[in-house]
């Protein structure tokens, strides 16, 4: 569904993704991994809209993405989650995920402002469908706290369930597990699979292996900028040009 | 769920009944003052409480609003409420045209770029003597009317003004509490979260700045008539600063917050009148002072001292 | 005169006023540059400047010298003071808390100077009389040429010291990089307060050369401290030469604009300069645009 051409990107004289091509599947859960510095986060960048490549084209379901904002992007049911959380810290856990409702609400702002019927109507909807979201991450029982208030993990669970109630095609994770504990990147792992359960296409950057192994029908492997291999997670593990390089690195 | 319409029925109780203790004296005209700078104050507030974007310029809009209206209705003899909302439309159509380059400025260059707007526009109320009659002002603004009844003393209008300003308080609370306030907060946040959730920060935050240049520009039209009278002065960076302190006093992004804000700040020098030339010093260490010690401003500042002081009671914000 | 003549004399006097504007910007850009701070009390300094020389000539009636040591030490202390208890305090140096802590202490100090000296406007004597100098159809006076003299040497010097001293190496390093800087053990915050050291004695200089040009009283920072960040704007907020010519070219451009269209919109000329700089190029006419990294 979402296919990668020939994306480079240049910063200054530094060559950070030469000519990476992939494409993504339709429901499968797809990891992106690879040494530091090997450009993931970059991608996710220029795919989620936040750079512009210096060249390649990225299209979603045939239709040409590339230089999309994140703004248009959501609204076609891409959506990502940031490696440092980036949530809304003065509003609550509930607030949080209505705005995860933005692109799924029309109301402009004479309407807000002299609250006519739809209005009223549309903001009950918003909070419904937010508290279900909550629910389905399980983090319902924390809706009014701060979320600057929020622990680490639970700001983790609050991003996705906030990136979720956009009901995205596709949800971008870069680097879920990053400081959580065993037991909830369990957890997480769970919420992954149900989230592609429910009919949307996962794509994880994630340096924690055992996840990436455990959940991902497949695998791409940057090094340096270059695509160094796609497969699925056996075939990956098996791979001695993989091999080499994470051994290279120490 | 329940607290917000008591809260703004009470305050449309208390805004009522004052003339029946103030009428008379001098601080029924003090009230106006503060009913017009509430509506500028509930104005900056959307923009820089809820979007985070700063505005050293306000005060331009506010004298734009004045100047349109005192020009047109004395010199053209166009009916005054046509001319408060073609100055409004005016001001912020030009707020929003210009608004595009402005708020792709973040932080210092925004505070800057504003300061040099407001000064742009201060300079040509100073220097298009011809059209706006220079530093020595503008006057004849004719009051106000409806039908037979015209605006033309202090508890008239203190009704017309504060009217304006109980609608545009319902309609910012109403706002503040949708999903376009919501998004505004998020864009205060984290900008690039806001946009992966499809908030267009860029149209939404030059629509703000519309909007709150649409109710500067009305405030500056009931200014006009209310004075009868404008001159520069009035609407210098000065002007812009106190503005600022006001919101900040009040407290970022809480409406009623502003009307604290701008109330506190309007009726001070009022009491301090032996310090009248200290103002400006006492506006200075305000600001410091707030800044520092009180961040969240009145509205936040009061509970969170009174939580202090009454440990035991149960905080009902 | 001509209208030659008469653009060279724009041109010269624009180039004195430029001068000042760009030791103004210097001061934004120092402190900018080791702090991120926009400070809105530059113009102050400036103020002060000249304000307490008038008041050591006219008051106390020091010699010419010690008024202008005076002055710049006394700025200085403000300078420092205003660091200690406006700037190192803040808990949450957001942009916005910073701008308006700043804005405060300018509106403060101008406040105090007003306490002090009162609302009038004051003159101050030049430096070496007011004998105007010929030069073929335009004249200068000698202020011009302090200003000028003063004004390159305050760049030179400040040129020597941010290139071969160990605190001006340290305190472009924390410009650069103040995480790094405080690892290799350069102590940041000291640097920071050096900045403002450094800026209010630039702007107390700028403010006691022009004051026998423009006279002087407690507000003229406001105008001054603006242009001069428009000048630093102009040169893409370099503590070097892009602010000199900044300065320049905005000085040049107001007495131009004030000479041949009107002298009323003279102040306007820097603010639309400046909005236009900002919108078009904020990283100002000299650098490159570097492609940005979020």
């Amino acid at each position: 569904m979402l296919a990668i051409r020939g994306i480079t990107q240049v910063f200054g004289g530094l060559t950070a993704l030469d000519d990476v091509t992939f494409t993504i599947n339709r429901n499968d859960i797809t990891g992106v991994i690879g040494p530091n510095g090997a450009g993931k986060t970059t991608l996710f960048n220029i795919i989620s809209g936040i750079y512009t490549p210096t060249a390649g084209t990225i299209s979603l379901d045939d239709r040409n993405i590339t230089r999309l904002p994140p703004e248009k992007l959501a609204t076609r049911g891409m959506v990502r989650t940031f490696q440092n959380i980036e949530l809304f810290g003065q509003m609550t856990v509930l607030e949080n995920v209505m705005v995860g409702l933005h692109t799924k609400s029309r109301c402009g702002i004479v309407s807000c402002a002299f609250k006519f019927p739809w209005q009223i109507s549309e903001e009950r909807r918003i909070r419904d469908s937010a508290q279900v979201w909550l629910q389905f991450c399980g983090i319902e029982e924390l809706a009014g706290t701060t979320a600057a208030n929020l622990p680490f993990g639970k700001g983790r669970l609050l991003e996705i369930a906030r990136a979720l109630a956009q009901e995205p095609q596709i949800i971008f994770m870069d680097e879920p597990a990053a400081g959580l504990n065993g037991r909830e990147t369990l957890e997480l792992a769970l919420l992954i699979r149900k989230i592609r359960d429910r009919g949307i296409t996962v794509v994880l950057v994630e340096h924690d292996m055992e996840l990436v192994m455990d959940v991902c029908d497949r695998i791409l492997v940057l090094n340096l900028g270059r695509k160094l291999a796609e497969g699925t997670p056996r075939e990956i593990q098996e791979n001695p040009a993989v091999i080499a390089a994470y051994l290279g690195e120490g | 769920m329940k607290r917000e319409p008591v809260k703004y029925a009470l305050l449309v109780a208390v805004a009522l009944l004052a003339p029946l203790y103030f009428s008379g004296g001098y601080l029924m005209n003090v009230l106006v003052f503060v009913g017009i700078n509430t509506l500028l104050v509930v104005a900056l507030n959307l923009l820089l409480g809820f979007a985070g974007q700063i505005s050293l310029g306000h005060a331009g809009f506010f004298g734009l609003g004045a100047y349109i209206s005192a020009i047109l209705t004395a010199t053209h003899q166009v009916n005054p409420w046509l001319v408060m909302l073609i100055a409004a439309l005016a001001v912020s159509a030009l707020a929003f045209l210009i608004g595009f380059p402005v708020l792709k400025l973040k932080g210092h260059y925004l505070a800057m770029a504003t300061l040099g707007l407001g000064i742009i526009i201060y300079i040509f109320f100073n220097e298009a003597v011809d059209i706006t009659g220079g530093p020595s002002g503008f006057s004849g603004v004719p009051n106000l009317s409806i039908g037979a009844l015209v605006f033309d003393d202090d508890v008239k209008n203190y009704y017309l003004v504060w009217s304006f300003t109980l609608v545009v308080i319902l309609l910012a609370v109403n706002l503040s509490r949708s999903r376009i306030g919501r998004a505004l907060r998020a864009i205060h946040d984290s900008e690039v979260a806001a946009r992966v959730m499809g908030v267009n920060v860029r149209l939404l935050k030059v629509q703000i700045f519309a909007l709150s240049a649409f109710i500067s520009a009305l405030a500056g039209s009931l200014y006009a008539h209310v004075m009868t009278f404008v001159a520069p002065a009035s609407f210098g960076f000065h002007f812009s600063v106190e503005l600022v302190t006001m919101v900040i006093i009040g407290g970022l992004g809480s409406v009623y917050g502003s009307l604290l804000g701008a109330a506190l700040l309007t009726l001070l020098p009022e009491m301090l009148r032996a310090f009248q030339d200290y103002d400006i010093i006492i506006y200075g260490l305000i600001l410091i002072l707030a800044t520092m010690f009180m961040p969240g401003g009145l509205v936040r500042g009061i509970p969170a001292v009174l939580a202090a002081i009454l440990p035991k009671k149960q905080e009902r914000g | 005169m001509n209208l030659s003549d008469q653009i060279i004399q724009f041109l010269l006097s624009g180039f004195a006023t430029g001068a000042i504007y760009a030791l103004i910007g210097l001061g934004f850009s120092i402190i900018y540059n080791s702090t991120g701070i926009i400070n809105f009390a530059q113009g102050e300094f400036v103020m002060l400047g000249g304000m307490v020389t008038m008041f050591f000539l006219t008051s106390l009636h020091l010699p010419l010298p010690a008024a202008l040591v005076g002055a710049v030490a006394i700025t200085t202390v403000v300078g420092v003071l205003f660091e200690r208890l406006a700037i190192r305090p803040i808990r949450k140096p957001t942009p916005l808390n910073l701008v308006i802590i700043t804005i405060g202490g300018s509106i403060l100090i101008r406040g105090l100077a007003m306490l002090v000296w009162g609302k009038d406007t004051h003159a101050i004597p030049g430096f070496s009389g007011e004998e105007p100098i010929q030069l073929g159809n335009a004249s200068l006076l000698p202020q011009h040429l302090w200003i000028f003299g003063i004004t390159t040497l305050v760049i030179i010097v400040s040129k020597v010291f941010f290139n071969y001293t160990i605190s001006g190496k340290a305190m472009r390093a924390c410009a650069f990089n103040p995480r790094a800087a405080s690892l290799i053990g350069i102590d940041v915050r000291r640097m920071v307060l050096f900045s403002f050291i450094i800026s209010s004695a630039m702007g107390s200089m700028a403010g006691f050369i022009i004051a026998p040009l423009t006279m002087t009283s407690y507000d003229v920072g406001i105008m001054l401290g603006l242009k001069g960040f428009c000048a630093a704007i102009i040169g893409g907020m370099s503590s070097g030469l892009g602010t000199v010519f900044g300065g320049i070219i905005l000085g040049i451009l107001e007495s131009l604009g004030a000479g041949l269209i009107s002298s009323g919109y003279k102040d306007a000329v820097a603010f639309v300069i400046l909005l236009l700089i900002l919108f078009i190029r904020p990283q100002g006419i000299f650098k490159r645009a570097d492609s940005e990294r979020v």
